[in-house]
């Protein structure tokens, strides 16, 4: 019996999404434990503090306290793999061709919207697609971007000096500080949203970021829940 | 666009694609095993100086590579009205005996059995240097701080310790020997690096290291030592305080 398969992720760009993910975990970790040490962050109107940046349970659930020698001795090694994975990454997205499934075009911004009324079940219909839908467009160049600002606001944290010009873009080294953070916070709540959203679109769609490819249904011509499965829309689910 | 997406539809035995797909599975689990093997193998690596010896030894890679890169940039500079009054401590290690003001002399090692000794009378003879600029603690915060002193580079010029400048680092203790930093002589030439006497326009406060201390603008706060005993050339790396307890031993922007 014969079956049809979308190639979806190449051998290359499956490596980088597996790296980049223990990577980033232990730069998220270290990151924390080297927070720690002027933990001074929180959410507040007024005199009122909504959150504190982290609260003491949160410091002991995950015993990050008093390992700041630890946290920046993993931080400034692990670094370099996070740097070197994600700068490989951009060149084969480049090179390949493959950033033309990727970056929003001029449609993404206004078809995000349509996506995300269809994801939380209050449009019908999905706009066509190919390997990304116009809000994995927009979110996952936003993450390239923020991985790239990591990058720009930690070395404007780690040689303030010799990359003077780096903390000045971003407004000043506390300044920096504030900005690393918040982008880390960012990662989480992407790495949620995204992992939501990889259970609702299903096996087929997740185990192509292991093998490869995705087996497309056999029958071509079968509308499903209003989206047409035509062969250039087939096999691009969400996530 | 479409048609070169097409183009990667293929049509395979069904049998094919499964085999594929459980091979990748296989080899996914294998690299993830080997990945929590080698985080495991990591995490039970020998210390070096209080840091696991692989990542001392790339914190130390680290230190070449910035320090072959080095250049006399200069921390950015404030307005002495920017200065902040109240001064953070953040600590004593070395301070803990009373200061003796009246016999206090900067020891500075020319070489073995050689010293050089200085009161703080001489050290003032030589020209007024003020640095304000963003005091930056290893734990993460900072502050604008302004003191005065005289530039270490023109007063170890002053005193002919040209040869002494030749060799890779300077050693600063206190005069207890119970705090010690090793500075890289590039850092310690820099021509914002002075030996403060002065802080906010008034002789430094005993918690801020009465009669001398070392600021360097191009360091952490931890290199900054508070009242200066002994000072020593050396080609290798001097002992250093929180470099044997897991830091980098650099510690410089």
């Amino acid at each position: 019996m014969k079956t049809r398969v979308l190639n979806k992720h190449p051998l290359a760009i499956r490596w980088f999404h597996w790296i980049n993910f223990p990577v980033l975990a232990v730069m998220i970790w270290s990151g924390l434990l080297i927070y720690w040490a002027n933990d001074v962050y929180n959410i507040k109107t007024g005199h009122t503090v909504w959150f504190h940046f982290f609260p003491k349970s949160f410091y002991d659930k995950y015993h990050i306290s008093f390992r700041l020698a630890e946290g920046m001795s993993f931080h400034f090694a692990f670094m370099w793999l996070f740097f070197i994975n994600g700068l490989l990454y951009l060149l084969y997205t480049f090179l390949s061709g493959e950033w033309r499934y990727l970056l929003p075009n001029k449609h993404s911004f206004k078809e995000a919207w349509l996506v995300l009324l269809h994801d939380l079940h209050i449009r019908r219909s999905a706009p066509s697609q190919l390997k990304y839908n116009a809000a994995q467009r927009v979110a996952y160049t936003a993450i390239i971007i923020m991985g790239i600002g990591s990058v720009i606001t930690g070395l404007a944290i780690y040689k303030p000096v010799q990359f003077n010009y780096l903390s000045w873009i971003c407004g000043g080294y506390e300044s920096a500080r504030i900005e690393h953070f918040i982008l880390t916070i960012g990662y989480v709540l992407f790495f949620l949203v995204h992992i939501i959203q990889v259970i609702i679109a299903g096996w087929n769609n997740f185990q192509a970021m292991i093998s490869g490819f995705e087996f497309i249904p056999p029958s071509t011509k079968e509308t499903k829940n209003g989206k047409s499965v035509e062969p250039e829309n087939i096999g691009t689910t969400k996530a | 666009m479409e048609n070169q997406w097409n183009q990667r539809i293929s049509e395979q035995p069904r049998h094919n694609a499964n085999r594929k797909l459980i091979i990748a599975f296989i080899v996914f689990l294998i690299l993830g095993a080997a990945a929590v093997y080698g985080w495991q193998v990591l995490k039970s690596q020998p210390t070096d100086n209080g840091a696991l010896k692989p990542l001392r030894k790339v914190l130390n890679a680290n230190e070449k590579l910035f320090t072959s890169t080095f250049s006399n940039k200069l921390s950015a500079s404030y307005p002495t009205t920017e200065a902040v009054s109240r001064v953070r401590v953040n600590g004593n290690y070395g301070l803990k005996d009373p200061v003796d003001s009246s016999g206090w002399k900067l020891n500075i090692v020319r070489s073995a059995g050689d010293t050089l000794k200085l009161t703080l009378e001489d050290i003032k003879k030589l020209p007024k240097k003020d640095v304000v600029f963003d005091f930056k603690c290893i734990e993460g915060w900072s502050q604008v701080t302004h003191w005065s002193g005289v530039s270490l580079k023109e007063l170890l010029k002053y005193y002919h310790l040209t040869e002494q400048v030749k060799e890779n680092y300077l050693g600063l203790q206190t005069p207890d020997k119970g705090y010690y930093v090793g500075i890289d002589m590039q850092s310690v030439l820099h021509p914002q690096t002075i030996l403060a006497y002065e802080m906010n326009g008034k002789p430094l406060p005993l918690n801020q290291g009465y009669p001398l201390r070392l600021i360097i603008p191009v360091k952490y706060g931890i290199k900054h030592l508070k009242r200066i005993g002994t000072m020593f050339f050396s080609d290798q790396k001097p002992p250093d305080y929180w470099a044997e307890r897991g830091y980098d031993y650099y510690a410089g922007f």
